[in-house]
């Protein structure tokens, strides 16, 4: 029998997930869909860190829900992905460090959109005040142009801390919530497979069959938009880097020209980025009502809103970079990067890291069965 | 008002199909396939279609060779000599050779119609050989096949009911529909069609039903599956001179958690815990060897057993030494730390229990324990016996869990030829009725059963049924 209890269970959406776990673990119907449901199967008992461990390793592709008998209106109601989404959001606020931060989950939304307009409003203020306003309004053609509205090394000592300290914090959530599902070493073989399971989106798949996000007809949609959105963003990324490297090893400056790696990186990834978050905020819309996760304090939203004005707005910089709009235009671009960078410990940005930590650990798990 | 719906719902298709599970979806499909226009009527709505489809989980289906999930072949003959051992002859064997032969094909028929396999899942390894399993359980097959039926054009009415059916001398004319029938607006509608396919299930959801056959014990069944098997088209049918199989009074039942709900309660109430424990009835006094045989091997008789005791209940006593080693259940058990204790907990006699646990403490013999072989554990000098796996009930805590018989499917149902087509009383074929499914499963299981073949009958009678009425409205 499946003992739950319930004492030592926090919060209501840990008591909700592992009720319900309870129902599947008699069933184990959904054994052959994911991750969770064979990791559920090593488990009797339902503790908080197994629920929070369980609803991490959740990628939320819907399909348990369509296939289960015990689904509403069955008086079981089993909704694992709704409970697991809603126990996910808070699973975050509850481990994010500092611990204060755990009410900037609460109106997520509101957060991620403050810290977006008060960092563009910043920068475009910053920009006419520290610089001469004539070079906000001039065009960035020749070399340097970016550096005269913002100099290249106050650029770095910002963004690096701003990046510097996103990692840090949100690496000791994902600490503290790893260390809150048991002590368990950390292999490189875990690691590996972690990675590939993660890196290919493995479990949002129906186990084969395909997400289900409006109804019972599988599709692959938001697992293609997800890759899009995620090597975009790791493209953009590997765009900066490569351009940091130019500035300083190469003694290159900025701008670049089109066949070079930083603006091919950029501008492919700036265009998955942007499609990737567009197909995600319509695949949003058009999911069931019974998957909207009941604790939704605007969090994926606010992160694939971000990530889309991340993308879109590097990728019209780049366009318009030749005409008189490129110093508002790169105050945007950089208020949003480092809105982004000062939001990501706190919003749906670290999913892939407790995601990732939450595969390693089943990775390690089911080494360790067989 | 009425007679104005009543107009607009008439309609016309080649083949229509009562019931939207399995058989019914086979039968859609196939019949689609083969070029004629479908209708289903669901009595129930969306979010409960598929009648017990949805509590599935596999198909038996003969093979010969294994492949990436089914770990072996299974020959027909094994697959026979199988269907034999549990029906103890009461089956008809033209039927049922035909069945297993083309059970063969239902790997590739189902493959195409979308549905996905996967290997047995844990704790059922004993099946991986012969049954295949649905990715997702049944009731993701379900939905794979209504998506490949409605992308064949197949129309498909929920909460429609058949109130009755114009049968002429066994030819199908039209049936009458109620249409939102559990509501108080109900719709009522005339579908004709030139071919008729009954796939709407048994009647063990009909405890009147249930009544005439077990008298008033009936009350206290549990019905495992979905509460729209009621045995309207089944009755209709009889009514309309088709010739009946089996007998009313025989169920497949099994003992399941007595506080599973009324109906739909499907796999989680199972209970594999009585092979390690004892089972007392509502008196506090053991009835039958609890340890006769493996669990899989005696599930089924033990609905029978406690639905003959008294206020058709039976409780499961086990020990802390037995706790961790059988599937968990979905209701916790009710835990003390003293037998009594736990007597008064259940509503049993105290003094009652613990004469009967003393009882059988005292005649256990010591033994290896082992619950994976038939060990030597048993008692000695006890009337009834327990053969295996026979511990005394010593370590506390100690859990109760309570048993009611659960009603899974009922084997009477209408007689049908090899083609599916319903036979009439005076042994003749309808040339334009056809059953597949729950509905005539007792032609080929008349007892007994066999995991997963409930679904091998409604996949090969479903698609017969489909193919041959595809093949009547052409000719």
């Amino acid at each position: 029998m499946t003992a739950i209890d319930l004492a030592a269970l926090a919060t209501a959406p840990q008591q909700e997930v592992a009720r319900q776990m309870g129902v599947c673990n008699a069933c184990r119907y959904c054994e052959g869909l994911c991750a969770v449901f064979p990791a559920m199967e090593l488990r009797r008992t339902f503790a908080a860190g197994d629920v929070d461990y369980l609803s991490n390793l959740c990628h939320n592709c819907g399909a348990c829900y369509f296939d289960c008998q015990y689904a509403p209106p069955h008086p079981f109601a089993v909704n694992v992905p709704s409970a697991m989404a809603a126990l996910r959001e808070e699973s975050y606020a509850r481990h994010a460090w500092p611990p204060v931060a755990a009410t900037l989950f609460e109106r997520n939304g509101m957060t991620v959109t403050l810290a977006l307009m008060l960092a563009v409003a910043v920068f475009i203020g910053g920009f006419v005040w520290a610089s001469d306003p004539a070079a906000l309004f001039a065009s960035g053609l020749e070399a340097g142009a970016f550096y005269r509205v913002m100099p290249h090394n106050t650029m770095v000592v910002i963004f690096g801390g701003a990046f510097a300290f996103a990692i840090f914090a949100s690496m000791m959530g994902v600490i503290r919530f790893w260390r809150a599902a048991g002590p368990m070493p950390v292999t490189l073989r875990s690691l590996w497979r972690a990675f590939g399971d993660a890196s290919r989106l493995r479990h949002l798949d129906g186990g084969g069959m395909g997400c289900m996000t409006e109804n019972e007809r599988p599709s692959d949609k938001r697992k293609l938009y997800h890759h899009l959105t995620f090597y975009g963003f790791l493209l953009c990324f590997a765009s900066t880097s490569t351009g940091t490297i130019f500035h300083y090893l190469l003694d290159w400056p900025a701008p670049y020209p089109w066949w070079s790696p930083v603006k091919i990186f950029g501008v492919l990834g700036g265009i998955g980025l942007t499609i990737g978050a567009a197909g995600l905020l319509i695949e949003r819309r058009r999911k069931h009502p019974a998957l909207r996760s009941g604790g939704d304090g605007g969090l994926g939203q606010a992160f694939i809103w971000t990530l889309f004005l991340l993308g879109s707005t590097g990728l019209v910089l780049t366009a318009l970079r030749a005409t008189p709009a490129m110093g508002i235009l790169l105050a945007i671009h950089l208020g949003v990067v480092f809105a982004f960078f000062v939001t990501m410990p706190y919003g749906k940005f670290v999913h892939g890291l407790y995601r990732t930590a939450a595969l390693v650990r089943h990775a390690h798990e089911q080494a360790s069965i067989k | 008002m009425v007679l104005k719906s009543r107009e607009e719902s008439v309609s016309s298709y080649d083949v229509l199909i009562a019931g939207g599970g399995n058989a019914a979806l086979c039968a859609a499909i196939a019949a689609a396939k083969g070029g004629a226009s479908v209708c289903i009527v669901e009595a129930a709505p969306k979010d409960w279609r598929g009648g017990n489809t949805r509590h599935t989980r596999n198909c038996r289906l003969a093979h010969d060779e294994a492949n990436a999930t089914l770990t072996g072949p299974y020959p027909v003959e094994e697959f026979w000599d199988d269907l034999q051992r549990v029906t103890k002859g009461h089956t008809d064997e033209e039927l049922a050779l035909m069945t297993l032969e083309r059970s063969k094909e239902l790997w590739d028929f189902l493959s195409e119609s979308g549905v996905h396999f996967q290997p047995s899942l844990g704790g059922t390894l004993s099946l991986g050989r012969t049954n295949a399993f649905f990715l997702g359980g049944g009731r993701s097959m379900l939905n794979a096949l209504y998506i490949t039926a409605e992308d064949l054009g197949v129309t498909v009415h929920y909460d429609t009911r058949i109130s009755s059916l114009e049968i002429e001398d066994g030819f199908f004319i039209a049936a009458e529909t109620t249409r939102d029938w559990q509501t108080d607006t109900p719709i009522t509608g005339r579908i004709e069609a030139r071919c008729f396919v009954a796939a709407a299930g048994g009647f063990e959801a009909n405890i009147d039903w249930l009544k005439d056959a077990w008298g008033p014990a009936a009350e206290n069944f549990l019905i495992r599956g979905t509460p729209y098997n009621t045995g309207g088209v089944l009755r209709l049918l009889l009514d309309a001179g088709v010739q009946r199989v089996g007998e009313p009074d025989q169920c497949h039942a099994v003992a399941v958690d007595g506080r599973a709900p009324k109906f739909d309660g499907g796999i989680v109430t199972r209970l594999d815990c009585v092979p390690f424990g004892i089972v007392l009835n509502a008196r506090g006094e053991r009835f039958y060897d609890e340890g006769e045989d493996f669990w899989p091997k005696r599930y089924a008789i033990w609905g029978r057993l406690v639905a003959a005791q008294p206020e058709q209940v039976g409780h499961v006593l086990i020990d802390a030494k037995s706790f961790d080693l059988f599937m968990p259940s979905v209701f916790p058990p009710e835990k003390a730390d003293t037998i009594e204790e736990l007597a008064a907990k259940i509503g049993l006699d105290p003094a009652n229990v613990r004469g009967s646990v003393d009882a059988f403490n005292a005649a256990c013999i010591p033994g290896d324990f082992d619950h994976t072989v038939h060990d030597d554990c048993r008692t000695e000098r006890l009337d009834p016996p327990k053969s295996h796996w026979a511990r005394p009930l010593d370590t506390a805590p100690y859990y109760a869990y309570t048993l009611r018989p659960g009603i899974t499917f009922t084997y009477m149902g209408v007689r049908v030829n090899r083609d599916a087509r319903m036979v009439m009383a005076d042994g003749t074929a309808s040339p334009n009725l056809f059953a597949a499914g729950e509905i005539m499963a007792g032609n080929i299981l008349g007892q007994g059963y066999l995991a997963g073949i409930g679904m091998t009958i409604g996949s090969v009678f479903g698609r017969i049924a489909g193919e041959r009425a595809a093949q009547y409205v052409r000719n």
